[in-house]
């Protein structure tokens, strides 16, 4: 365990390295001039060099990526080119409230893919199986920024019921805290929750096949027990890693979601410094979710071995 | 299934609580929430770059001077000024009861050590706007005087934005851009970007007692009918920028009103008329064509399709009312036989050409009417829609035939025109060129009576008017929403909140 | 999500039994409604031209942004262009972008994955690094930072959907090769004396299709909403050719004023999206006998 853990945090390290190294490039081939953007309307020349000059971007590429890389080892990001702040400073910002949206996305998927994949697992084969299939696929397909429009227009707009935008703390407001997150968590886990289904669904079909149930009903315990006390604690296996890793790809901040119900996430800064040519956020930006995706990466093996006593000896 | 119909119960009892009791809804009387269209860049004034930007150092920085909505100048942390005879040299006389946010006294070496701060700082964006001064001097705590390179009737009109704004010296060496600690009626609190920035009275500045409010929440919210509806249902108390195309409902809404100018600025299309290879095709060489572009579009239809008539149609520099219209020039009507005439006598029966617009659906809109309108005089334009970042860039090196641009207006004239049209301007992308119109403009930034400026301006724009570097299409009107209850409020044609007078009632 | 979808893949090779398949697949209902709406998307799309639609590109000044009526049946949009015509015509702009990212993420990933699960040690180790780096990235991210290296059209969104999309297929060729290339059979053909390129394309290959095709299909759909996506930022369909993503992004304006210009767009992805999701998933329970 504890060699699988030490060898996949090294193995991580020059993906990490890949990462960075790819963003950069890929930052540097956008088109346009970030001191432009940066200078606005004003457009003296000597000023413009001054600015370059002030940014380093006059120097060779592969020099001003390894001077990135040799901050960010001593902890130092960079400052973000709008607004002069420290993109480490920026990221711990944003990281509670991409981390509030992410796990009120999950609490919504769980309790809607969960009960719905037992469900339609039980009832295997019925029209009550083939339905939430459906609707879980529905969830699935439906393009989640529109389904934020059309949720703002009716909840907001029409009946104003939920606030339109924003966010706060649930730990300083909880209630408004709340009343901002309810439509964007739906929206971002309904599509979740279609995965969950899914997997809970095959996890306990392959379950209450096993010889495990086959005893538990022969001992004439009833339906509900057997679902509920035996099989769904192994079917849980999965679905926990399936948890985990969902809640590495939502630490990306769901963009659109964001986008839309204006979170000020990591999707929001992420599209806005692109858009921006705000080159030390987002490359700041990719390098922290790359981190978490690949330790929720770990967690989930991790978890999945401590569940799985029989993968343990391998 | 037992499981699943607790879960559905319990979500809709919620539901229902929330929104019968939710303390947040509930107005903090002192709070004054404003609604944005974008988030600000860097606090620092002299760094700063943005429009939104200017709204938030309205609350957090004072500045030498101010202007009325008339564009009158008014004493702010100036008193009084005066100018040499020659013109050379600016004396302003101080006020002594102005604190910065740290408590220091503000005085003329503050305003020494800001003004230098604007011009000698690295990443300033100040410094054309100072171009014209020399030194500073601070012969006493109560008088600031600048000498000049050259007679500049520009430079008052530049301090009363963010050249002129007054931060505490002894911050200097700190992270202004994070803490700014400045002169203004609010200090700032707190700052999360692309959300909200906070700011907090300031209880020892010299005006405090017109200033209503404790707090200041100013709130980015990009999406216009999001930021509507947060003013419709209470989280927000005002917002600038709405829409043309929600006036009406918003008009409608009676918890809300709606308040309107005219914009200092324009919005137009900017033609490449000698940068580079892509100004040798007929719209850039010869101005028949580009007179033909200016007939064959129905401004007014333009305005109403787009904006629901609400943003006035433009063909000058200067905005409408304003005193610099030369009335020799009213906005023309669309006349397609002329243009097609125009472009006969140009040698064309057809003419191809590329405008670039930026990437967003109004901005698509606006080139798609252009491009049927144009298409009846014979003039093929072909959109080409791109992101901001390479629009600008691509502008600047000259790889563009046209470009729509907007520009968000000057209080003095010289500052709509004169970097658009002259050789070498800073704005003067298309690198259009006439001496004489050089000539009149450089002049014109010297006098200092208006009623001779006008002459200046009226001359060059008969040059101008005929070659059409700029086609001017409309003016975006500035319309403010407000919830019913905030009185108070003074517009102006800048576009600013000024927070003084502001209450609720 | 590619490690989700590794979990869950299907086939794990075999000879396929073709026939099988075909029958399983016109037995699962949801399937059916699936391919029946891949069919009727794929026809808007291809028929549009040919069908007596409006002219998409025709604007009309006095007639903005009208309510659906007996001669706009879903209105106008905010150049008094006809939406019925624009959403048949942005069938086009959808299928087109599924279709040709399927095909770009395929040709780039399979090779590559053919590649490292075939001959493991060195080769696997670089390819398989350089996609961990690549998942790494938020997808949408990456689809939105080649869009925008690019510039905003149609075609750039494409190349853009399909470039993020490689690593995913590389990822799960080489997962199924590795697990193809020690069954019996192929054991078996290389003790004969097979080469490498010949049991790679004669043996390995056809039974790695299987889980691609479904991959594909589920792709398929996930592109069609990237393509929604990047339009609705500004950086895929440029106007005035219609899209739905685009269509969209401007009825995001006008949510009070004219609703329907929201509506039929939202549906349009919505139907077409879950058509194939439904067939993929069909498909995916059809190719792998161990699910029924």
């Amino acid at each position: 365990m504890i060699t699988l853990i030490l060898r996949r945090i090294l193995i991580a390290i020059p993906t990490l390295f890949l990462v960075s190294l790819f963003v950069f490039a890929l930052q540097r081939a956008l088109p346009g001039d970030p001191v432009l953007v940066m200078a606005g309307e004003e457009r003296d020349p000597e000023v413009l060099a001054r600015l370059r000059e002030l940014y380093r971007m006059n120097d060779p590429l592969f020099v001003q990526f390894f001077a990135w890389l040799g901050q960010v080892v001593q902890g130092d990001f960079g400052r973000s080119l709008r607004t002069g702040e420290p993109v480490l400073g920026l990221i711990l910002q944003k990281l509670p409230v991409t981390l509030q949206l992410a796990t009120a996305a999950i609490l919504v998927a769980i309790a809607i893919g969960v009960p719905a994949g037992i469900l339609a697992a039980r009832r295997k084969g019925t029209v009550v199986d083939y339905s939430t299939s459906a609707l879980a696929l529905s969830g699935l397909s439906i393009p989640n920024f529109w389904l934020g429009i059309m949720l703002i227009l009716l909840v907001s707009v029409h009946l104003k019921w939920l606030p339109a935008s924003g966010y706060e703390s649930i730990f300083v407001h909880p209630w408004a805290a709340i009343e901002r997150l309810i439509m964007p968590a739906f929206v971002l886990g309904s599509g979740l929750a279609a995965f969950l289904m899914r997997h809970t669904r095959s996890a306990m079909l392959e379950v209450l096949r096993s010889d495990y149930v086959r005893t538990a009903r022969a001992k004439g315990l009833d339906e509900d027990t057997v679902v509920h006390r035996h099989a769904l604690r192994n079917a849980l296996v999965p679905i926990i890693t399936l948890t985990t890793l969902l809640f590495g790809e939502l630490l990306a901040g769901a963009v659109l979601t964001e986008q839309v119900f204006t979170i000020p996430g990591f999707g929001k800064l992420i599209v806005d410094a692109v858009f921006n040519r705000d080159y030390g956020v987002v490359q700041g930006v990719v390098l922290c979710t790359a981190i978490g995706f690949i330790l929720m990466n770990l967690l989930a093996d991790v978890l999945y071995i401590l569940v799985n006593p029989r993968l343990r000896a391998a | 299934m037992t499981l699943l119909r607790t879960l559905a119960t319990a979500s809709v009892l919620a539901l229902a609580a929330l929104h019968s009791f939710s303390p947040a809804k509930a107005q903090t009387p002192s709070t004054l929430r404003i609604g944005l269209q974008e988030d600000p860049d860097m606090l620092d004034p002299h760094k700063a770059r943005t429009f939104v930007g200017r709204i938030v150092f309205m609350g957090l920085c004072d500045r030498l001077v101010d202007i009325t909505p008339e564009l009158k100048l008014v004493p702010r942390l100036a008193t009084s000024w005066a100018f040499s005879a020659d013109g050379l040299t600016l004396t302003m006389k101080l006020r002594t009861d102005a604190k910065f946010h740290d408590g220091e006294r503000f005085d003329a070496a503050a305003a020494k050590a800001n003004i230098e701060r604007a011009k000698t700082l690295p990443e300033s964006l100040r410094k054309s706007e100072l171009s014209s001064v020399d030194t500073v001097e601070a012969p006493d705590p109560a008088t600031l005087v600048m000498k000049l390179k050259r007679p500049d009737a520009t430079l008052l009109a530049a301090l009363t934005d963010r050249a002129g704004m007054m931060l505490s010296p002894k911050s200097f060496s700190g992270d202004v851009s994070a803490k700014p600690i400045c002169s203004g009626p609010y200090k700032f609190v707190e700052r999360v970007q692309n959300d909200r920035i906070v700011l907090e009275k300031f209880k020892e500045h010299w005006e405090a007692d017109k200033y209503n409010f404790d707090r200041i929440i100013y709130r980015a919210i990009p999406d216009t009918t999001v930021r509507l509806a947060n003013l419709r249902s209470g989280e927000l108390d005002m917002l600038e920028r709405l829409a043309p195309t929600d006036v009406k409902s918003a008009k409608a809404d009676s918890s809300l009103k709606v308040e309107s100018i005219a914009n200092l600025g324009y919005q137009g299309i900017t033609i490449n008329t000698r940068n580079g290879d892509a100004a040798k095709q007929p719209m850039g060489q010869d101005k028949r064509v580009r007179q033909a572009l200016s007939l064959a579009i129905d401004r007014k239809v333009l305005s109403q399709v787009v904006f629901e008539g609400l943003y006035e149609p433009m063909n000058q520099p200067f905005n409408p009312g304003n005193f610099y219209l030369s009335s020799d020039f009213p906005v023309p009507e669309r006349d397609v036989a002329k243009a097609k005439a125009l472009l006969k006598a140009a040698g064309h029966e057809k003419v191809s050409v590329e405008l670039f617009v930026t990437n967003n659906p109004v901005d698509n809109q606006l080139g798609q009417v252009l491009q049927a309108m144009a298409q009846e005089a014979g003039i093929d334009i072909q959109i080409r829609s791109t992101e901001f970042a390479s629009q600008l860039r691509d502008q600047q090196q000259g790889k563009f035939q046209m470009s729509r641009i907007g520009w968000s207006g000057r209080i003095d004239p010289d500052g709509n025109i004169h970097p658009f049209v002259t050789t070498g301007g800073g704005q003067n992308d298309g690198k259009y060129s006439n001496p004489e119109v050089d000539r009149l403009l450089n002049q014109a930034r010297t006098v200092y009576d208006p009623a001779e400026r006008k002459k200046l301006y009226d001359a060059a724009q008969k040059i101008l008017q005929d070659e059409l570097p700029i086609v001017y299409l409309y003016n975006q009107t500035v319309f403010f929403a407000l919830r019913k209850n905030l009185d108070g409020f003074v517009i102006n044609p800048d576009g600013m909140i000024r927070l003084a007078g502001l209450k609720r009632s | 999500m590619a490690s989700v979808d590794s979990i869950s893949s299907g086939a794990t090779g075999g000879a396929t039994a073709r026939p099988g398949v075909l029958a399983r697949l016109s037995r699962n209902p949801a399937a059916l409604i699936g391919g029946g709406l891949v069919l009727l998307f794929v026809l808007m799309a291809v028929l549009a031209p040919a069908l007596p639609l409006a002219d998409p590109f025709k604007s009309n000044f006095l007639a903005i942004r009208k309510p659906p009526s007996s001669i706009y049946w879903f209105g106008t949009d905010e150049l008094g262009r006809d939406q019925v015509a624009r959403l048949f015509f942005g069938a086009q702009a959808s299928l087109l972008a599924g279709i040709v990212s399927v095909l770009i993420a395929v040709a780039v990933g399979l090779p590559f994955g053919l590649l490292a699960g075939w001959y493991g040690g060195w080769i696997d180790i670089v390819i398989s690094r350089v996609t961990e780096a690549l998942l790494a990235c938020p997808f949408l991210i990456l689809a939105i930072a080649f869009a925008a290296v690019l510039g905003p059209s149609l075609t750039n969104a494409m190349i853009a959907i399909g470039l993020s999309a490689v690593p995913i297929f590389i990822r799960l060729v080489r997962g199924q090769v590795m697990s193809v290339k020690v069954e019996d059979f192929v054991e078996g053909a290389r003790a004969v004396g097979a080469r490498d390129l010949r049991l790679m394309f004669r043996h390995v290959l056809p039974n790695t299709l299987s889980p691609i095709i479904v991959q594909s299909t589920l792709f398929m759909a996930r592109a069609i909403i990237l393509e929604a996506a990047l339009s609705f930022l500004g950086l895929g369909q440029q106007p005035p050719a219609p899209s739905w993503g685009q269509m969209l992004n401007v009825a995001k304006n006008f949510m009070e004023q004219a609703p329907w210009m929201s509506v039929a767009p939202g549906v349009c992805i919505f139907l077409a999206v879950l058509g194939f999701n439904l067939l993929g998933d069909g498909l995916r329970d059809a190719l792998d006998p161990r699910e029924n």
